[in-house]
């Protein structure tokens, strides 16, 4: 508590000096984030043109599995709750219990990442085999990277809202919206993929 | 509440940043040294883009490739359209003048994101010198400036593959660029100050922002599919392994097209500042200028196809696109009557900022002339990938955008380090590049109509003449360069003292010292709600002008 109150002086002091402007960092990150998700525009666009115009070659084995990204789905829109109940905690100013739930985010991050190898691993085709199956390692390729990325942020986060001495607290609470959003982003566009590569 | 650390934060480093020239080279976070540095990059590259042109230019004096080989050919031609158009327009017209003037703008110390905004900068030069250096360790992409597959798969994989990569970090700086201009006009304008009332290159940046947002990370995904067909050997983009090189070209041109005005918009807005100060007149018709830039940046996403007439592409699409492209010369043509009628009845001093942005405005419209015929399916066909094309995009990028950065270079070179240039030698300059310019790419128009495709080192006999003329053309831009070093470093060196606000302009930038302090203003930023307020005081105003006061005042 002595550490969020002696930061809360500060940040009072920083606000009363004259030159201070409002945060735009969420801003900023909402249009990077709408550019991001332009790259995966581009991606789907380019899926769904093949898919119309592309026949697939006779004897190409193309056959995916529903089982195993359904699991997907549900642990990413479960992680996505997760992190809402550590943003939550965190405003009520339980850092402990904001950590629990962010431990928790990332573990269901890494459950995805992991179920996601499994299925490489199991799946009758190879990056290079067909046309389809390269587009469809490209896609869930590159929205893993993103949830790699996002677990490693979620990691930081965790360790930068230990108390006292973390940096994240319910003052200074960017660096976890700023990563519950692109969680969040993240998610949205597994959602859009799961639909257009499995179930379409 | 939010917290506002990064501004306090930003400030106390930038105290401990170096003052001298020394800065120039620095990690500076200082928006006016960000924008100088884009602006000495992009220009040095300028001179390397040049020197491949003129190398193109001799291939092009006789009809066999005697000067060079054919691959080196299309190394510099490749290396020709990439330079000039990531690494000298893009990042000058956006860069260079969007951070040193946007900020004066909305009248703020400095851009919404300063550190976003250095990173933004450097990594330009390193993307610039893995791309020249590739022609030096396995010779340079091979596949023109839109290295279409199959040609950019079957083509040597390495200097491709360097292409990509810094067309990747160039793009990512373009879009880091691209955020934070509009965070910065969107959010960080002064209380009091209104969108209606912003300088119209606030709108044109916003609006190229908005279009760098949007598709530029589209050509990302779509170069690093590319990557994977060259590197892994997958087959996106390659029909042997049942791909389709239709794919690749939609979404190239989904950014590409958006390219050119992401190239142009700003040059529109920079014009639209200059005209006004050097004539004294309101920029006329400033809601319509306005309205045009964002039905140009609202169309402009939706007109790719039209490069693609040849590609197969069905009836529907072609009749979708020609319409949408035709319609986009309506705000386009707006925004042409607009300058002209600010002009006309105006005290126009004839000065070189104001020939380059005449000049600018007449090798415009010729530009735009050819684009609204070219966007006519019948006559593409014809002229497709012939030097027509060559002609069409020169006039538009060189007569338009290239034209409107020497105008500004004239305009705010006193703003930028104080010294005036001389007036004399920027007329030279301007006679020079101008007849240079028309010599150069108006008897290509002839060349495509008659059939000499683009590209190519060697070509039809029949042609000689005309590429020689085209050659004397490019000698003469080139030579229009000498006058114009001459007179920037004459100037920095005994140029004349030029004060604060040399041509009485009214807009921000002026109303601090020439070169501005650290932070913009000493004290209270100036609330600038009518930017073109000139003329206010004659008793025989036209229409345009009280139309205009009309339209300021309500």
């Amino acid at each position: 508590m002595t550490a969020v109150s002696s930061l809360n002086e500060k940040s009072d002091e920083l606000t009363s000096t004259k030159e201070a402007h409002a945060d735009h960092r969420l801003f900023g990150l909402i249009t990077f984030l709408i550019a991001d998700g332009m790259t995966f525009a581009g991606f789907f666009a380019a899926y769904l043109t093949f898919k119309a115009v592309n026949p697939l070659l006779p004897d190409a084995i193309y056959e995916l599995e529903l089982p195993l990204p359904t699991l997907n789905t549900i642990l990413l829109l479960l992680s996505s709750a997760t992190f809402h109940k550590a943003g939550k905690a965190l405003e009520e100013q339980h850092a402990k219990r904001c950590q629990n739930w962010l431990l928790v985010t990332a573990g269901l991050g890494v459950a995805f990442l992991i179920s996601q190898m499994v299925e490489y691993f199991t799946l009758p085709f190879g990056l290079t085999d067909n046309l389809y199956a390269s587009t469809f390692y490209a896609l869930t390729g590159f929205h893993g990277l993103h949830v790699t990325l996002g677990a490693i942020m979620i990691l930081i986060v965790w360790w930068q809202t230990r108390s006292p001495d973390g940096r994240i607290t319910n003052v200074n609470k960017f660096p976890l919206e700023a990563a519950e959003l692109y969680w969040h982003f993240v998610d949205g566009i597994w959602v859009i993929l799961f639909i257009i590569l499995y179930l379409l | 509440m939010s917290i506002s650390i990064p501004p306090n934060t930003e400030s106390n480093s930038k105290k401990l940043q170096p003052t001298g020239w020394l800065r120039y080279f620095s990690f500076s976070l200082d928006h006016k040294v960000i924008g100088i540095q884009y602006l000495i990059c992009g220009f040095l590259f300028y001179l390397i883009g040049g020197v491949l042109a003129g190398a193109i230019r001799i291939e092009l004096t006789s009809p066999m490739s005697d000067f060079m080989a054919r691959d080196v050919y299309n190394q510099v031609l490749t290396l020709h359209g990439t330079i000039m158009i990531f690494l000298w327009i893009v990042p000058v017209v956006n860069g260079a003048f969007g951070n040193y003037l946007i900020p004066f703008y909305v009248g703020a110390r400095d851009m919404a994101f300063p550190r976003l905004n250095a990173v933004a900068f450097w990594l330009i030069p390193p993307a610039g010198l893995m791309l020249i250096s590739s022609y030096f360790i396995n010779g340079a992409a091979q596949s023109g400036w839109t290295a279409y597959p199959p040609l950019s798969i079957t083509t040597p994989a390495a200097g491709q593959i360097i292409w990509i990569i810094s067309v990747l970090l160039l793009g990512g700086s373009s879009i880091f660029g691209g955020i934070n201009f509009i965070a910065t006009i969107l959010k960080l304008r002064q209380p009091g100050l209104k969108l209606m009332q912003l300088p119209m290159y606030c709108w044109a940046m916003l609006g190229t922002s908005i279009l760098v947002v949007l598709s530029t990370p589209v050509l990302a995904g779509t170069l690093i599919l590319l990557s994977f067909d060259i590197v892994a050997h997958t087959g996106f983009f390659n029909p042997t392994l049942g791909g389709n090189v239709i794919v690749y070209q939609h979404l190239f041109w989904f950014y590409s097209h958006p390219a050119v005005y992401i190239m142009v918009l700003p040059a529109f807005g920079l014009v639209s500042e200059i005209l006004p100060v050097h004539c004294r007149k309101p920029l006329f018709g400033y809601s319509t200028m306005v309205y045009s830039i964002m039905a140009i940046v609202a169309l402009g996403l939706i007109v790719w196809a039209h490069h693609m007439f040849t590609s197969g592409t069905p009836p529907w699409m072609r009749l979708f696109f020609t319409i949408a492209t035709a319609f986009i010369a309506v705000p386009t043509g707006i925004k042409f009557f607009n300058w002209v009628a600010t002009l006309w009845g105006g005290r126009i001093s004839i000065n070189s900022a104001i020939l380059f942005s005449c000049g600018f405005i007449v090798n415009f419209i010729l530009g735009g002339i050819t684009g609204v015929a070219l966007a006519q399916v019948p006559f593409d066909v014809h002229v497709h990938d012939t030097y027509f094309v060559v002609a069409h995009f020169h006039y538009i990028v060189y007569g338009g955008s290239v034209f409107v950065i020497f105008s500004s270079i004239y305009h705010w070179f006193p703003k930028f380090t104080g010294k005036m240039l001389d007036d004399n030698i920027g007329k030279l300059h301007f006679i020079l590049t101008f007849i240079g310019f028309n010599l150069c790419f108006a008897p290509q128009h002839w060349l495509g109509l008659n059939g000499m495709p683009r590209r190519v080192a060697e070509y039809d006999p029949q042609f000689t003449f005309v590429n020689q003329i085209s050659s004397v053309g490019a000698l003469l831009m080139a030579l229009s360069t000498l006058p114009f070093l001459w007179n920037i470093i004459n100037s920095l060196i005994n140029g004349k003292e030029s004060g604060p606000n040399p041509w009485k302009a009214l807009t921000s930038e002026w109303l601090t010292s020439s070169p501005p302090p650290v932070e913009n203003w000493i004290g209270e930023a100036p609330l600038v709600t009518e930017p073109y307020g000139y003329g206010h005081k004659t008793k025989n105003s036209n229409s345009p002008v009280q139309m205009n006061k009309k339209q300021e005042t309500s």
